[in-house]
């Protein structure tokens, strides 16, 4: 009732249902002995083997459970602690049935897609169990779109302050704002790359022609401001590329949040991208494979 | 002048104007070439407070039950359409009607009445008062008024660029200052610090315009005018001289209006002879049951009477007419009445029965006839029979009526008919009603194990409990032989006791008596707790008062008798949330068993009421000779005490607590939260809500508040007292039985609810066009997919049945419960109650 994990949803039981399946399927394994070898085609590779297939049709199935709102066979939340346990021990059961024979056809390719499926989702409960706390850390109580909020009134600030500064701290400020570089394709979003920049006026001859300057994490144009300040020509600059500075570092500290909030968000979601495509692609394995042993009868 | 008439009518509102159209319809009946009867309005135009209603408002026709009886239109809309069909109709009836003849005396006796305008004396046998509450306006009393101030706004849209000031606090002056602040600059002048008596809709809109600094809208607080200057030829024309709190201030502006309501024309009203009851401002003078005044001959109707409803007032201006003309006629709502009491076992008139029920009812004795039988109305009246006949007798009498009515395409309110022995209400459910016994016997229940039942008899009432607090059925309630009772909503309950002081007396102290007796003294009596009961105060507390302090010696307890409370002790000069005490339960207690010392601080999570109860009741009470009772009570403590500690040594359990306190659970029921650790944002809560719910959302998962994990989601929390339900004027909002606040198909889209909602959960939304089936989605990528379509586009027919307030009903029609805690694919959504949030808060410790 109180929050429990979808790992220990009903005191784990279906772990337990999951290790029986197993114990169950390795003890029907070990009476396959005698002429024929071991393998999908003996009685107990049959058995197996279908216990296998509807196996994998029920483990798919939760797309349709998880979406169908009124349905009253158990919860969501049931359903897939079920599918996580029972799929892990799908494993066992595919090994066992085809005894680890394998080939360059389309057997073991259902074997393979199958074993993809599976490790993606084991890679999706990491995901699932760790990165949710991380992300809630990385907001402090926020949302994202208080992040921006809050990016977005810095923005305003900057650009104000910048106003009054002088026009090359200006332009590198504005600039800044207006190419600061968030999210991304999806590598991009998983490696949390930043390729943001600015333009700096008087660089040196290293930048590209039109004074774009790599700007990632900000870290040039603080460099560049601060810089600035104990080099002012009159005293009036100081105070205000001072409280430039401020904002700058504010900015610096919302935008590692964000960045780090979209590639912990990538990371999370992206396995199911990776995981559903392969099953579409598993159950078409599995049927080939199915239908093509009707002909060796 | 020497003109005589047999009815003068004083007002030409709606009450005066249907009466002088029913005097005319009677005079055309029987053919006579002049009038019996002369209507006299002091304004140029009729009904001049609806005239003063702000352009384009909407004029509402409740009640909805009751029907129209009158020669002159009316329904629901526009002022200015309402405005003009009664013109239309009284030329058309040739209504005889003199403007600008206000009454200034009324002298004589029934047959002989000497009615003085300004102008002319004319004489009547009778007199019908229909002048409203509104009298004239109070004006600011201050030298150059008569230059610069007006005291209405037709048309906020009159005025361009112009410095206004707004005088007055209330919602005329409010809704004026923001209409007028659209395109002018605004300043309101407030004589308090706040705006106290503003409906919360018009709060928050002024309070909104004021602190934004882009609003051409300002607030002087504590201040009033001094003087009124002109500026001849210069612009702005007039000088304002202010005393505000910061010394005196000067502003030059336009004009001023004034809004500081109006004079009630009471002393008038008493100048002709006419008892009010007591000195209260919103008293009503008694009246007969065809609305004459203790001066026979002169008559009163409308708001004057107690009925601020326009449909009342044109039903009573009908029949005071017919009366008048010697016609013994049943009032318009009759049939309510006669359907109400159809199932009772006599055969007498309704009127009679009526007269007879509020006989028997001592704290109903100060109500008025037309007060009691318009409770009456509002109410459901149930009558239990022994014997099998009888109820079904009864039952088919009740049947007949309902087909005859339905026929006539009409839903009556009939009585219900039950057996001996029925059971009205069961401990634990949700209901907000209060019941009257009006004859017979109730037999209560109460809830904790081996309590005492008692017999309740006719005169006597209960179900006051869930009434003022909002929580559960604290006992189940058994029909006896043959009682009739009278089963009141919250709604008319709470304008009961609002208007009435005896009636709130009455109901205050039952409820404090069977409080005392189900806490300390269970098998004590009435009488004996009677005494006790008188002495005890109770206090209100606002949201963040503080009831008690750390430290200080206590010498008394308190019952919760509404809302919540936090405790919270002081930790490293910090103050950390210990405990968090719902409504029904004891606070403060330890003082009065062993330690005398404050160990805690007391504050009201929100709005709450607690009975104070001192030493000396409480070893009364105690004292009843039940060890049983002081065990209990020690338990209680020994209970309290070990949480508070376990709260103590967890800090993060208080910070979290408080911030839950903060966001206002203290007075939910069932509320949707979420663990941020477990929850991956798949949102499938929020489409398992909208695909349940007409494809229309009622949680906003990502919206809502977070602290340590604990993310609170825009949702409903079914509020113990819920606000939305406080101003619904078709009544659509109600609670089932099983604690559910939902909205049912009455809904006619006000939009009071989102007003009244502090969390913000109700929307107004057109109903959602179908989406095609999952599966084809699924496979076929037909339509927008699971969950709300943004953007989505209502049919014409959606369109045309407007917008309906749309909010989480709890799943209450869903079978197997909530579908969003059955849609989280993680666990993280659960919904719980108050009694779990202790424990939930504890997990997150572990």
């Amino acid at each position: 009732m109180i929050h429990e994990g979808v790992l220990r949803h009903r005191n784990a039981r279906y772990l337990w249902v999951a290790l029986l399946l197993i114990l169950g399927s390795a003890v029907l394994y070990s009476t396959q002995r005698g002429l024929r070898p071991a393998g999908g085609g003996t009685w107990q590779g049959y058995v197996l083997g279908t216990i296998g297939a509807l196996m994998i049709v029920w483990l798919a199935w939760l797309g349709i459970r998880k979406r169908s709102y009124s349905s009253t066979v158990g919860t969501t939340a049931g359903w897939t602690s079920a599918h996580i346990y029972l799929g892990i021990a799908l494993m066992a059961v595919a090994t066992l049935h085809c005894a680890a024979k394998f080939g360059w056809n389309v057997h073991t390719l259902a074997y393979v897609l199958m074993s993809a499926v599976v490790l993606s989702g084991m890679f999706g409960v990491y995901a699932y169990l760790s990165f949710p706390q991380k992300l809630s850390e990385n907001r402090t109580g926020g949302s994202r779109a208080k992040l921006f909020a809050e990016l977005y009134a810095l923005d305003n600030e900057g650009r104000e302050v910048a106003r009054h500064c002088s026009a090359s701290i200006n332009t590198a400020v504005k600039s800044s704002i207006e190419r600061t570089a968030i999210g991304g394709g999806v590598i991009n979003q998983l490696l949390g790359r930043d390729r943001s920049l600015f333009i700096l006026e008087d660089a040196g001859d290293e930048s590209a022609k039109n004074g774009l300057t790599n700007n990632k994490d900000q870290q040039e144009l603080i460099a560049y401001v601060s810089n600035r300040i104990p080099r002012v020509d009159k005293g009036v600059e100081a105070p205000n590329l001072e409280s430039l500075l401020l904002i700058l570092c504010r900015r610096q500290a919302v935008l590692r949040r964000i960045h780090r909030d979209i590639q912990l968000n990538a990371w999370l979601k992206l396995w199911l991208y990776v995981h559903v495509p392969l099953t579409i692609a598993l159950l078409v394995a599995l049927s080939i494979h199915i239908l093509t042993t009707f002909f060796y009868w | 002048m020497g003109e005589k008439y047999k009815i003068a009518i004083v007002g030409a509102g709606p009450a005066g104007l249907s009466a002088a159209a029913r005097a005319a319809e009677i005079d055309a009946k029987a053919k006579r070439s002049s009038p019996t009867y002369i209507l006299l309005e002091g304004s140029p135009a009729h009904a001049k407070t609806i005239q003063r209603y702000q352009k384009g408002k909407h004029v509402m026709a409740e009640p909805s039950y009751l029907d129209l009886r009158s020669d002159l239109r009316f329904a629901a809309g526009k002022r200015e359409l309402i405005l003009n069909n009664w013109k239309e109709d009284y030329s058309r009836l040739g209504i005889h009607i003199r403007f600008d003849a206000a009454v200034r005396k009324i002298t004589g006796k029934l047959g002989d009445f000497l009615i003085e305008t300004g102008r002319e004396a004319i004489s009547a046998e009778t007199v019908v008062l229909a002048i409203g509450l509104e009298g004239n306006p109070r004006k600011i009393g201050v030298p150059g008024e008569e230059l610069a101030v007006q005291y209405q706004l037709d048309d906020p849209k009159e005025f361009t660029d112009e410095t206004i000031l707004v005088v007055g606090a209330g919602d005329a002056a409010i809704e004026n200052a923001l209409a007028l602040s659209e395109q002018n600059d605004v300043w309101i002048v407030n004589r308090g610090k706040e705006f106290a008596r503003a409906k919360d809709k018009n709060l928050s809109d002024v309070l909104a315009a004021i602190n934004n600094g882009d609003s051409r809208l300002d607030c002087l607080y504590e201040a009033r005018i001094k003087q009124i200057e002109a500026r001849p030829n210069l612009s702005p024309p007039f000088s304002v001289v202010l005393d505000t709190a910061g010394g005196e201030k000067t502003i030059e502006c336009h004009r001023v209006i004034a809004r500081l309501g109006a004079e009630p024309p009471r002393k008038f009203v008493e100048s002709i002879g006419i008892n009010f009851p007591n000195a209260r401002s919103d008293a009503i003078p008694n009246l007969s049951s065809r609305y004459e005044s203790n001066v026979p001959g002169v008559y009163i109707i409308g708001s004057l009477a107690g009925y601020p409803l326009i449909k009342q007032a044109m039903n009573q201006g009908y029949d005071v007419a017919e009366f008048i003309n010697g016609n013994d006629i049943k009032p318009a709502d009759f049939p309510l009445v006669e359907c109400q009491l159809r199932g009772l076992p006599f055969d007498l008139d309704p009127d009679v029965m009526l007269a007879r029920f509020k006989g028997r009812i001592p704290m109903f004795g100060a109500l008025n006839a037309l007060a009691f039988r318009e409770l009456v109305i509002e109410s459901e009246v149930r009558v239990s029979y022994a014997s099998n006949a009888d109820f079904q007798a009864a039952s088919s009498r009740v049947a007949k009526l309902i087909a005859a009515n339905a026929a006539a395409g009409k839903r009556p309110r009939v009585t219900r008919v039950i057996r001996e022995g029925d059971v009205i209400y069961k401990a634990g459910e949700f209901g907000t009603s209060f019941f009257t016994i009006v004859s017979g016997d109730v037999t209560l229940k109460p809830i904790e194990a081996g309590a005492v039942e008692s017999q309740l008899h006719l005169g006597e009432f209960f179900g006051e409990m869930s009434l003022l607090s909002g929580r559960p059925r604290t006992e189940t309630a058994i029909a006896g032989a043959a009682c009739i009772l009278v089963e009141t909503p919250r709604r008319t309950m709470l304008k009961l006791m609002n208007s009435n002081e005896d009636v709130r007396k009455g109901i205050d102290w039952i409820f404090v008596v069977r409080e005392l007796q189900r806490q300390f003294a269970p098998h004590a009596t009435f009488a004996e707790l009677r005494s006790i009961a008188a002495n005890l105060k109770i206090q209100k507390y606002k949201a963040g008062d503080v009831v008690f302090t750390e430290g200080q010696i206590g010498d008394c307890l308190y019952v919760v008798r509404s809302g919540g409370i936090t405790l919270t002790r002081k930790r490293d000069g910090q103050d950390a949330l210990v405990a968090q005490i719902p409504s029904g339960e004891l606070v403060g207690e330890l003082a009065l068993m062993g330690d005398p010392q404050r160990r805690e601080t007391a504050k009201a999570a929100v709005a709450s009421e607690l009975i104070e109860v001192k030493r000396q009741a409480f070893v009364e009470l105690t004292e009843r000779g039940d060890a049983r009772v002081l065990a209990r009570l020690q338990e209680g403590a020994s209970r309290r005490v070990t949480d508070i500690a376990r709260m103590m040594v967890q800090p993060e359990a208080g910070s979290t607590m408080n911030f839950m306190m903060a966001d206002g659970l203290g007075e939910a029921t069932d509320v949707l939260i979420i663990d941020e650790s477990l929850c991956v944002g798949c949102d499938n809560c929020e489409k398992a809500c909208a695909e349940t719910h007409g494809g229309i959302k009622r949680l906003d998962r990502k919206a809502g508040v977070t602290f340590a994990n604990v993310h609170i989601p825009v949702a409903c929390r079914h509020c113990e007292q819920p606000h939305c339900m406080k101003d619904c004027p078709p009544n659509a909002i109600r609670r089932s039985v099983t604690g559910e606040v939902f909205i049912d198909d009455t809904c006619i889209g006000c939009g009071n609810c989102q007003s009244n909602c502090p969390y913000g959960v109700i929307r107004m939304e057109y109903d959602a066009p179908k989406k095609p089936s999952l599966l084809a989605w699924l496979i076929a990528g037909l339509g927008p997919g699971l969950g709300e379509e943004p953007h989505y586009h209502p049919t014409a027919a959606a369109k045309d049945k407007g917008k309906k307030a749309v909010k989480c009903d709890a799943c209450i029609d869903v079978k197997n419960g909530p579908a969003c805690v059955k849609a989280c694919p993680t666990g993280a959504a659960i919904r719980v109650g108050p009694s779990q949030f202790l424990d939930m808060i504890e997990e997150r410790g572990r």
